[in-house]
């Protein structure tokens, strides 16, 4: 089972509220967020909109405003939110004894299985 | 160690039943057995053996043991008469060993081999031991069980300093016992929210606040490196930041985990917990598995509710009535006195659901209710928990709330009333002498009357009667009158900051001074925000108007700035960032220019432009290589130039009486005293300042926040220009005579503007709004004005002007700038 999981390091590495990036040689960078009630989630680290790093906006409730033109992005889902219109992949995460994991075959881009996570 | 208890009496009707061993004398193991012997008394014959030489007690009642407010006695579930009276055989004291599955026995400490029919698993969990150095000294403890509570009550009887590690349910429950019985606790948690899992920022905050009221001393996002020795016993704890709390005892509670190492010696199949079905059965069939130490559906619980499901689950199972266990929704409460606390669900917020939040102040009550599809997901209650089991109980029946939306957060009572669930009709319905605002004592016949006056607007009300004028909660009773008495005809108010709350900017930055509201949290609190925890609009403008209003004492909260801010660089529309060093009124010498030269060759940056500003900007940089690049300009004497910020940017200015023949006073030197002085303020939005030696105006001061043009009798001082979208000439403030004059003056104007515009309002807005004669009658009109503004701005920049590039290339907020890994798909090896 864990080895479809990548560690990718304990939760105290996220302030609540911000994000980090993970760079992925070959792939799209990803962006880890913690919110403020939180919970965690990984996003591409690309806006929809215009590619803006989500990882440098500021995060409210489960949502983050990017910092090019403040587009509102789901965290939970990807999706661009109120009048806008995109989507951003996510990337299945969970945390397990306090460390962050996040769903292997997804970090490497590949098309999710079925069942996969 | 104790003697089982057994019965020869019993054995023989015993005989010929099912044999049920149960490993676990605790909550689960007991309640499994109550559940089977109310379904049926007769079919088998039971032997629990207990790790813990006592009979059963309630463990969440082991908190008010420690505070004094229960005794042993009393939390005891089973006495050994129950025992007795169902023919239970107990073995306490003596814990399992060993478990032969081939052969179906269990085989305890002491050599005893029982054989089973049926075996369950209620081994629960064991308290999680951070690894840090001294973790085994004499007087470092867990809060589990009796012996713990025990070890805490002998050391509080000596008095002296307690530390707590872990600020969740367990950890705060235990400071709070030793807290009343006359410890000093500190409370040491990892995160920067209290029981983060169960509650949102705001509520972790008002928590907070309590418990520090109370004595404790909450130390938050504090990382335990190493607990201290002295003599052999435990003498403090250090944390990685060097601080060191001394500790006669150290209660360890940061977690627990599920005790699985006899079901996994055992074979048994086992993750976090030991793997169960829906019936509580483990991988083997013979062999059940109840409470904490089982993981179902993926999901481990170590709460109390959940368990008694799980054992209503295993009875039938076991009585050949299979219901099936379909995983628990939770709820909590925190057993403090006097601190009423709950939460359930989901309240982490999401698209499709909207949080409900109700604020009051007075009271210290925050109440945040979830709703997504018309049903409530979860809930977040502070002060006033009444309504919690009715909000878990409307989750978890998962019935359709829309009939009662607009009541839902008064409660249940209020909410099932019937008419009243119309909050307007609930207003309606109080007499004309009832209270609407309590802080001003304001009626509601008088509020009424105010509004008949012709007051339409909140606003109105706010400024003829006072009625929602102070604290601001009877904003909405306010707002119910104003549709009652006018129907339609109600006038939406100015602005408010944001869709979070009903204050403008003006109210919002009164307030913060009137009630001291010293952090974004307590603002919300005490503001009434109607979300958790803002919106990027109104984070950074709270974050501005604390700096502003408490230099030297609020600290800058880095998630509620914009990115340019938080990484002192400009963003570009690729990601990378723009790095402009500050250049003195626009002079630079060679060795300046060499090193941005060099620091443009070594971190490539694509393009390099002369500002309009009078100074370079580098394109192109990787935020990874931003701490590099300043430390390289650093060391040629450059600092940050502010590019990025609202803030001061730059003093542009002309040549002057130094060189231009035409030139009347020295526009540069006053430009780089200017700049000086004014360097690293934060403002509402960006400031630009220019000086020119004569009125040809060649620094274009005329159109700057701040502009000075030189005359030969001295210096005209301009303000409110602006250059962007909508082009605006400067006012012309005041003439002055001499140089201390013109920067005392500038220092004036920009204190005044940062402590009175709204954020993100330019000089340029703000003088249109207020006028150019209330800001000269605020400057001018008593004699000492300037000069207390004025100080005041020195006092706030002995504070800012800290250079913030040479904090992070000395390494500050490293996680801002660096990766958390990186993944090379090509090696095996994943993070690096």
């Amino acid at each position: 089972m864990i080895g479809n999981w990548l560690d990718i390091g304990p939760v105290y590495q996220i302030e609540p509220g911000m994000a980090r990036t993970l760079p992925v040689e070959g792939g799209e960078e990803i962006a880890v967020f913690h919110t403020m009630t939180g919970d965690f989630y990984a996003l591409v680290n690309k806006c929809p909109h215009k590619q803006g790093p989500l990882s440098q906006g500021i995060v409210h409730g489960a949502v983050v405003a990017c910092p090019l033109h403040n587009w509102n992005i789901s965290l939970k889902t990807g999706e661009a939110l109120g009048g806008d219109e995109g989507c951003v992949p996510t990337i299945p995460l969970k945390v397990d004894a306090g460390r962050i994991y996040l769903l292997r075959s997804a970090v490497l881009g590949e098309k999710p299985k079925p069942e996969a996570a | 160690m104790n003697a089982p208890v057994s019965f020869d009496q019993e054995s023989a009707r015993k005989a010929g039943r099912e044999r049920l061993v149960v490993i676990g004398n605790g909550m689960a193991g007991c309640r499994a057995v109550e559940e089977l012997l109310e379904r049926d008394p007769d079919r088998y014959s039971v032997t629990i053996f207990g790790a813990e030489p006592r009979v059963n007690y309630n463990r969440i009642m082991l908190s008010p043991v420690l505070a004094g407010e229960k005794t042993f006695e009393e939390i005891v579930i089973n006495g050994q008469d129950w025992y007795e009276d169902n023919a239970i055989t107990l073995v306490s004291g003596d814990p399992v060993e060993h478990v032969d599955c081939a052969n179906r026995s269990v085989i305890s400490a002491s050599g005893r081999v029982e054989p089973y029919d049926r075996l369950i698993f209620a081994t629960g969990s064991d308290p999680f031991i951070i690894p840090v150095p001294g973790k085994d000294l004499p007087g470092v403890v867990t809060f589990r069980d009796l012996d713990d509570v025990d070890r805490m009550l002998c050391a509080a009887e000596k008095g002296g300093d307690a530390v707590v590690i872990g600020g969740g349910l367990l950890g705060l429950e235990a400071a709070h016992g030793l807290s009343l019985r006359g410890m000093n606790v500190t409370v040491i948690h990892l995160m920067p929210t209290l029981m983060e899992r169960q509650l949102d920022e705001a509520a972790g905050w008002l928590l907070k606040e309590e418990l520090e009221r109370r004595g404790q001393t909450i130390l938050i996002s504090a990382d335990t490196e190493a607990i201290l020795e002295k003599d052999g016993h435990v003498a403090g704890v250090r944390l990685k930041d060097g601080r060191e709390i001394p500790a006669d005892i150290v209660v360890m509670a940061v977690g627990i985990r599920p005790n699985v190492a006899l079901a996994k010696a055992a074979g048994m199949e086992v993750e976090r917990g030991i793997v169960v079905d829906d019936h509580m059965v483990t991988s083997d069939p013979a062999v059940l598995a109840v409470g904490e130490c089982v993981q179902h559906r993926g999901a481990c619980y170590g709460l109390v509710a959940p368990l008694w499901e799980m054992c209503r689950a295993l009875a039938d199972g076991l009585t050949d009535r299979p219901s099936g266990y379909q995983g628990s929704v939770t709820s909590t409460k925190l057993k403090v006195s006097g601190i009423d606390l709950f939460s359930a669900g989901d309240f982490s917020g999401s698209d499709g659901s909207e949080d409900i939040v109700m604020r009051d102040a007075a009271r210290g009550v925050y109440k945040r209710v979830v709703v997504q599809d018309s049903k409530v997901i979860g809930a977040v209650l502070y002060g006033d928990t009444a309504d919690g089991n009715w909000y878990f109980d409307l989750l978890k029946k998962g019935e359709d709330i829309s009939d009662i939306r607009e009541a839902l957060i008064f409660g249940q009572a209020y909410a099932s009333g019937g008419a009243l669930a119309d909050p307007n009709a609930a207003v309606a319905a109080l007499s004309d002498d009832a209270e609407i605002c309590g802080c001003n004592g304001v009626s509601k016949g008088k509020v009424v009357a105010c509004i008949d006056a012709g007051a339409h607007s909140v606003d109105a009300v706010r400024s003829t009667c006072k009625a929602s004028a102070s604290c601001g909660s009877c904003t909405n009773l306010v707002e119910g009158l104003l549709a009652i008495t006018l129907g339609e005809d109600v006038e939406s108010g100015p602005k408010t900051m944001c869709k979070c709350t009903s204050f403008t900017h003006s109210d919002v930055r009164r307030l913060i001074l009137e009630k001291e509201l010293k952090e974004i949290p307590q603002v919300m609190q005490e503001l009434h925000w109607t979300t958790p925890d803002g919106c990027s609009s109104c984070r950074p403008a709270l974050n501005y108007y604390l700096l502003c209003a408490w230099p030297g004492e609020y600290v800058d909260d880095q998630k509620s700035r914009f990115v340019n801010e938080r990484l002192h660089a400009n963003i570009q529309k690729d990601g990378t960032y723009s790095v402009v060093p500050r250049m003195w009124g626009g002079l630079t010498n060679p060795k300046e220019l060499r090193a941005i030269a060099d620091a443009a060759e070594k971190y490539q940056a694509r393009t390099v432009k002369v500002t309009g500003g009078q100074r370079i900007d580098l394109f192109g940089i990787r935020k990874e290589d931003l701490p590099a690049i300043w430390a390289d300009l650093n060391a040629a004497g450059m600092v940050s130039g502010h590019a990025y910020g609202k803030a001061l940017r730059t003093v542009k200015t002309c040549v002057g009486s130094e060189w231009c023949r035409f030139g009347t006073q020295d526009s540069t030197g006053l430009g780089v005293k200017i700049e000086r002085m004014t360097w690293g303020s934060w403002m509402p939005h960006k400031f630009k300042i220019a000086v020119s030696g004569c009125p040809r105006n060649c620094a274009e001061a005329t159109i700057k926040d701040f502009g000075v043009v030189c005359v030969d009798s001295g210096y005209e001082l301009h303000v409110g220009g602006n250059g962007g979208i909508k082009v605006r000439a400067t006012d012309l403030l005041c003439k002055v005579e001499t140089e201390e004059e013109a920067l005392t003056t500038c220092a004036a104007f920009i204190q005044l503007y940062r402590e009175e515009a709204h954020y993100l309002e330019r000089t340029a807005p703000w003088v249109e709004r207020v006028g150019l004669d209330y800001v000269k009658s605020r400057m001018f009109d008593e004699a000492d004005a300037v000069a207390k503004l004025a100080a005041r701005f020195r006092i706030s920049q002995k504070y800012s002007q800290i250079d913030p590039w040479a904090q992070r290339a000395g390494g500050d907020r490293k996680d801002l700038h660096t990766h958390i890994g990186e993944v090379r798909p090509l090696q095996m090896e994943d993070v690096l």
